[in-house]
C-alpha cells in the first residue's frame, strides 16, 4: 500500500507557563489516496492539533517534538515555511469548523475562492473568477454567480461551509483535512454537506482526514477511523471492523453509550465513569485506565500499539482476551421502570401553553423604513406536558424552540397566549410569579457557565437556591443537609460543595445546574439543550441522571433539543417545530413511525446512524435562508420533497388528527401520507 | 446606501443647528456690553444707543439668533469688532486654507508611517522592536506640543538651519511652502503617530488571532500577502475612523503649535478673537471648526461602512 500521508511516532508539545506539555503522543496515522479517514476523539483529545500538524501547521506555542510526517514520501517536519507555502492550498487544503469565522468578512466569496487559483496556478483574475464560480456550481449553489458576489455574512451556515469546500478543492489538492466541518450545522444541512464531501472525495481521488466527535458521521462517511483518547491512539482500523467488533474498551464503551435512533425509554444508557484527564494529569500507564471497566494491575504500564489484523491497530494490554471473548466489557444498560403508554396518554397536565405568539420587532427607524417589522419566532404554538412525562421539543436553529421555552419560563413575554401550571393560571411575567410557582417550575440551560456565578462555590450556590425557594426559614444545619442530598442526587460527592465552577468539567457543571433546579420540589423542569455542549461519554451520564430524577422525584420535563437521538431516549412525547410552528406532535413511537410530517421524515432520515452496516435512505433538503421564509401557505413548501402543488403555496395546511393524540400539519391526508412513506422506507441505499 | 447617506447628512445638519444654538447662547453669556466694547469707554450714550439699534442688540434674543443664523447660512458672517470692522468671511476663509494645508501635510507625514510602525510592532509582538516602538510613541505622546515644537525649532531651524523657525504662510513657491510647513506638521504628527501606532498595533494583533488569518495562511500566501491582502483591511477599520476624526482636531485644535510657529491658522484666529472679545469672529470660527469636525465624522462613518460590508448591507 502506498500512503499519501504517513505519520510515524508523532508527538506534539505545547509551551505553557509551567514548561512544555505533551498534547499528542506517539501517533501513527496513514491515509491512502481516495480514502476518507475518520479521526474521532472527545474535546481535549488533541484531534484538531494532530490534524493541523499533519499539514505542518502548528500554533505559535507548539512544536512537533518527535516523529515524521511523510507526504508523498517527503518528510514535512523539517521543511521551511516557504516550502510549506507551495503545498498549502495547492496540495493540502483545510476545511475548518466555523466557516463564518474562517472566511474574511470583508472580501467577496468569489474573490476568496479565486485567490488560491491566482496564487498557485497563476490564473488571471477573470479566469480565476470563472473557475471560482464553476467550483460554487459544483458544490450545489443554485446561483453561483450571485453567491460569488456575496459577502460571507450574507450566506447561511451551510452555504458558507459549501463555499469553504469549494475553496479547498479549487486547486485540486491531494490531501483534504476536514476539521469538524459540520459541527455547528443543523442535521439536515449536515447530511447534505456529508453527501457532498463523500461525492467530491470519490470523484477527485483525494485523501481526506475527517475530524469529528460524532461517531455516527464516521460510520456513514469514512473508510477507516482512528480513535484518539487523551492524546494517544487507542484504536485504528477499517470502519466496519471497528464499529461492529470493537476490541478496545474505550471504543466499546463509547459506542455503547450513544443514544441510538431507536426507542430506549425502558433502559438507561451505558456510561463511562469520570472525565478525560487534562494534558498535565495523564496517567503514566494506559491513559484510559482511570475510567476503564477492564483495568487491571498491568495497565499501570503503557500498553504498546499492536497490529491485530489487516491495518487494524489497538493500544490495550487486554485486546486478545476481548477478541476471544474471555473478557466481556460490561455495557449492558440497567433497566428502568417504564412509563407505560396508558400513563403517557392519560396523565393529568403539568403544563399547558395555549396559542403562544411572539414576534421579535426590529428596533429603530431604519428597520421601520426598510419594512422589516420583525420575525415571528413563535406562531400560535400550543404545548402540553403531562405529569411525570417528558415532552421533547425538537427543531433546527431558527425553529423557535428556544423562544417557546423562554416564553414558558417567563424569560420572554408572549404577545398573545396563556399558560397554565398544574391547572392553575401561570403569569407570563417572571416577576409576577409567586415563590410557589418558582419552586414548581425550574430551568436548566445549555451552557452552565451562563447560569453559575463563578465567584460562588457550588455549596453556596445550592444553599442560596434552597433558602430562596424554601417555604419556611431553614436552619443552616438543615440547609447543609439538603445541599449534600442534592449533590448525592446528581451523583457528585459532597466534596464538590467547596469547589468553584471554574474547577469543574462541563459535565460536572451541568450536574450542579441540574441539582439547583431540584433545590425545591419542581413539578416541571425546562431543559434547553442541556447536553449539547457535552462530550459523548459525558452526555449519556447526564441523560441517565435526568431520567433517574424523573422517576425518583416525579417531575415532568420540557426537553428542548436538536438531537433527535437524545430526545427519543428521554421523551415520551415529541413536538416538532419548524419556523415558529409545531408541525407534528405525538408519542415518540408515533412521531418516529409512520405517517409523519414530511419535515419530520427528512429530519429523522438525516440522523447519522452509528452503525456502518445500516444505510438508510436519506432525504435531502435544499437550504433556505432565514430571511426568505414563506409567509403564506405551508412554511416548508419551498423545501418539501412531498409538496403536492400550488395548494401548499397558497393555503395554510390543516392540523390533521392521525389518531392516538398524534397530529400532523400537512395538506396530504393521513392515509396517503402513511401509504407513500411506508413504500419509501423499503428502498434502502446500499454501500 | 443612498438612504444611509441622506440620513447621515440630515443628522449632520441637525448637529450643526444644535451647536449653533449652543455657540450663540454661550457668546450671549460673555460679560461686557458689546456696544461699549466696540466704541470704547469714552463713547457717548447716544452713540451707544445708535449702535445697539444698528446691531439689533435690543431685539429679543431669539430674533437676534435667527438673524445671525440666516445671515451666516446665506454667507453674511458679519463684521469683526476690531478697528476697521473688516468683514469676517474672507478672514476666516484665508485662515481655513492655511489650516487645511497644515492638516493635510500632517496627515501625509503621520498616517503611512504610523500604520507601518503599528503593523510591524504587531507582527513582532513582544519583541525588542515592539518595545522600542511602543516606548518611543509613548514618550512622544507624553511631551507637550510646545516642547516638541520648540525642540524641533532649536535643532532644525536655529541649529541646522534646514527649515525656517516660523511659518508665515506667505510662500513664494510650493517648495518654500513645504519648507515652512514641515516643522509644524511634524510637531502635529507626533501626537497623531503615537495614537495611530497604538491603534493599528492593537487592531492587527486582534485580527491576527482570527480564524480567517489561518485560512489565508493555509491558502499558501506569504506572510506579507496575508497581512496586506487580508489582515490590514479589517484591522485598520477603527484606525480610519480615528484618522478622519483627528482631521477635525487638526483644523481647529492646533492653537499651541500655531502659536509656537506663529502660523496664521484657525486656532490662532480663535485665540485672537477671544482676547479681543470679538464675538462675531468667535462664532464664525467655532462654527467652521465644528462643521469640519462633523464632516470628518461623516466621512469616517462612510469610509467605515464602505470598507465593512457587514455594516453597509445590514
Ligand atoms: S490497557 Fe488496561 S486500562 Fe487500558 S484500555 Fe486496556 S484494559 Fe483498559
Ligand atoms: S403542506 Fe405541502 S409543502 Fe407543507 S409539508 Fe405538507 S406536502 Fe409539504
Amino acid at each position: 500500500m502506498t500512503w499519501l500521508i504517513e505519520a510515524r511516532g508523532v508527538s506534539i508539545d505545547y509551551r505553557t507557563d509551567a514548561g512544555w506539555i505533551n498534547a499528542v503522543r506517539d501517533i501513527d496515522l496513514t491515509i491512502a489516496p481516495g480514502e476518507i479517514h475518520g479521526l474521532v476523539g472527545e474535546s481535549g483529545s488533541g484531534k484538531s492539533t494532530l490534524a493541523l500538524a499533519l499539514m505542518r501547521y502548528l500554533a505559535p506555542n507548539a512544536r512537533i517534538s518527535a516523529g515524521r510526517i511523510l507526504f508523498d514520501g517527503d518528510d514535512l517536519v523539517p521543511k521551511p515555511a516557504e516550502a510549506m507555502r507551495k503545498l498549502w492550498g495547492k496540495q493540502i487544503a483545510l476545511v475548518p469548523q466555523d466557516s463564518l469565522a474562517a472566511l474574511n468578512p470583508s472580501h467577496r466569496i468569489g474573490d476568496q475562492i479565486a485567490e488560491i487559483a491566482r496564487v498557485h496556478d497563476g490564473l488571471s483574475p477573470s479566469a480565476a473568477h470563472k473557475l471560482a464560480v464553476e467550483m460554487l456550481r459544483r458544490v450545489h449553489f443554485n446561483d453561483p454567480e450571485g453567491a460569488a458576489r456575496r459577502y460571507p455574512h450574507q450566506l447561511s451556515g451551510g452555504m458558507q461551509q459549501r463555499a469553504m469546500i469549494a475553496m479547498a478543492l479549487i486547486a485540486r489538492p491531494r490531501l483534504l483535512i476536514l476539521d469538524e466541518p459540520t459541527t455547528s450545522l443543523d442535521v439536515t444541512t449536515e447530511a447534505a454537506i456529508i453527501d457532498l464531501i463523500h461525492d467530491l472525495i470519490h470523484e477527485t481521488q483525494a485523501a481526506a482526514l475527517f475530524v469529528t466527535h460524532n461517531l455516527g458521521l464516521v460510520a456513514q462517511l469514512c473508510d477507516r477511523v482512528t480513535v484518539l483518547y487523551a492524546g494517544e491512539v487507542m484504536a485504528s482500523g477499517g470502519v466496519s471492523a471497528m464499529f461492529t467488533r470493537p476490541l478496545h474498551p474505550y471504543t466499546i464503551s463509547l459506542l455503547a453509550s450513544l443514544p441510538r435512533p431507536i426507542r430506549g425509554t425502558e433502559t438507561r444508557l451505558s456510561t463511562i465513569e469520570g472525565v478525560a484527564p487534562a494534558p498535565t494529569q495523564r496517567p503514566a500507564g494506559c491513559v484510559f485506565a482511570p475510567r476503564c471497566p477492564a483495568a487491571v494491575s498491568i495497565c499501570d504500564q503503557k500498553p504498546p500499539i499492536e497490529t491485530v489484523g489487516e491495518g487494524h491497530l489497538i493500544r490495550c494490554h487486554r485486546w486478545r482476551e476481548i477478541e476471544t471473548g474471555a473478557l466481556i466489557i460490561e455495557t449492558a444498560p440497567t433497566a428502568l421502570e417504564p412509563n407505560t403508554l396508558d400513563d403517557v396518554l392519560l396523565a393529568p397536565y403539568t403544563l399547558k401553553a395555549i396559542h403562544l405568539h411572539k414576534t421579535f420587532r426590529r428596533g429603530g427607524i431604519r428597520a421601520w423604513l426598510m419594512g422589516k417589522r420583525g420575525t415571528k419566532a413563535v406562531d400560535d404554538v400550543s404545548l402540553s406536558v403531562r405529569s411525570r412525562s417528558t415532552l421533547g421539543l425538537v427543531g433546527e436553529s431558527g425553529s423557535g424552540k428556544t423562544t417557546a421555552a423562554r416564553l414558558i419560563a417567563g424569560l420572554e413575554t408572549p404577545d398573545e397566549g396563556t399558560l397554565e401550571l398544574l391547572e392553575m393560571p401561570l403569569s407570563s411575567n417572571l416577576r409576577a410569579r409567586p415563590v410557589e410557582t418558582l419552586r414548581r417550575l425550574q430551568m436548566v440551560f445549555q451552557n452552565p457557565n451562563d447560569s453559575l456565578n463563578p465567584y460562588r462555590s457550588v455549596g453556596a450556590a445550592l444553599a442560596r437556591s434552597i433558602r430562596r425557594l424554601s417555604e419556611t426559614k431553614l436552619s443552616s444545619v438543615e440547609v447543609e443537609r439538603r445541599v449534600k442530598a442534592l449533590l448525592a442526587a446528581v451523583r457528585l460527592s459532597s466534596d464538590y460543595a467547596k469547589c468553584y465552577p471554574t474547577e469543574l468539567s462541563g459535565g460536572e457543571k451541568q450536574r450542579v445546574a441540574i441539582a439547583r433546579a431540584f433545590a425545591a420540589d419542581p413539578a416541571l423542569v425546562i431543559a434547553d439543550e442541556p447536553t449539547s455542549a457535552l462530550d459523548a461519554s459525558v452526555q449519556s451520564a447526564v441523560l441517565n441522571l435526568l431520567k433517574d430524577l424523573r422517576v425518583q422525584r416525579g417531575v415532568s420535563y420540557l426537553f428542548i433539543s436538536h438531537d433527535l437521538n437524545a430526545v427519543s431516549y428521554l421523551a415520551d412525547w415529541i413536538a416538532v417545530m419548524y419556523r415558529g410552528q409545531i408541525v407534528e406532535e405525538g408519542t415518540v413511537d408515533d412521531v418516529y413511525g409512520f405517517p409523519s410530517h414530511p419535515y419530520t421524515e427528512a429530519l429523522i432520515s438525516a440522523i447519522p446512524n452509528p452503525d456502518p452496516t445500516i444505510r438508510t435512505r436519506r432525504i435531502r433538503l435544499n437550504e433556505e435562508p432565514d430571511d426568505q421564509i414563506p409567509t403564506v401557505g405551508c412554511r416548508f413548501h419551498r423545501r418539501c420533497p412531498r409538496k403536492i402543488g400550488a395548494l401548499c403555496e397558497t393555503d395554510a395546511p390543516p392540523w390533521r388528527d392521525a389518531g392516538g393524540q398524534h397530529f400532523i400539519r400537512c395538506h396530504i391526508p393521513i392515509e396517503e401520507l402513511r401509504a407513500v412513506q411506508s413504500e419509501n422506507t423499503l428502498m434502502t441505499e446500499s454501500g | 446606501m443612498m438612504r444611509f447617506l441622506i440620513r447621515r447628512i440630515a443628522l449632520l445638519a441637525l448637529t450643526l443647528l444644535i451647536t449653533s444654538v449652543i455657540v450663540f447662547a454661550l457668546t450671549q453669556l460673555l460679560p461686557g456690553d458689546v456696544a461699549r466694547l466696540i466704541l470704547g469707554r469714552e463713547a457717548s450714550q447716544e452713540a451707544l444707543d445708535n449702535l445697539r439699534v444698528q446691531l439689533g442688540l435690543n431685539d429679543p434674543i431669539p430674533v437676534q439668533y435667527w438673524n445671525w443664523l440666516t445671515g451666516f447660512v446665506s454667507g453674511d458672517w458679519g463684521r469683526s469688532f476690531t478697528s476697521g470692522s473688516p468683514p469676517i468671511r474672507p478672514l476666516v476663509m484665508e485662515r481655513l486654507g492655511n489650516s487645511l494645508r497644515l492638516a493635510a501635510l500632517a496627515l501625509i507625514f503621520s498616517v503611512p508611517l504610523s500604520i507601518i510602525l503599528g503593523a510591524l510592532a504587531a507582527l513582532r509582538e513582544q519583541s525588542p522592536l515592539d518595545s522600542v516602538i511602543s516606548l518611543a510613541t509613548l514618550a512622544v505622546v507624553g511631551l507637550p506640543e510646545f516642547v516638541t515644537g520648540l525642540a524641533l525649532i532649536n535643532i532644525f531651524a536655529l541649529g541646522l538651519g534646514w527649515f525656517p523657525a516660523s511659518a508665515s504662510a506667505n510662500a513664494e513657491s510650493l517648495g518654500d511652502l513645504l519648507r515652512q510647513l514641515t516643522l509644524p506638521a511634524i510637531t502635529a504628527s507626533f501626537v497623531l503617530v503615537a495614537y495611530i501606532v497604538r491603534l493599528t498595533r492593537a487592531g492587527v494583533i486582534e485580527e491576527l488571532k482570527k480564524p480567517y488569518v489561518r485560512t489565508a495562511t493555509l491558502k499558501g500566501l506569504s506572510r506579507g500577502e496575508v497581512l496586506t491582502g487580508h489582515v490590514l483591511g479589517n484591522a485598520l477599520l477603527p484606525t480610519i475612523t480615528v484618522i478622519a476624526i483627528s482631521f477635525g482636531w487638526l483644523i481647529g485644535g492646533l492653537v499651541v503649535i500655531e502659536n509656537v510657529f506663529s502660523y496664521p491658522g484657525l486656532g490662532r484666529l480663535m485665540t485672537t478673537a477671544i482676547e479681543r472679545k470679538d464675538i462675531p469672529l468667535m462664532q464664525a470660527v467655532v462654527m467652521v471648526t465644528i462643521f469640519f469636525y462633523a464632516v470628518a465624522n461623516l466621512v469616517a462613518d462612510l469610509l467605515y461602512a464602505l470598507l465593512n460590508p457587514r455594516i453597509r448591507l445590514e
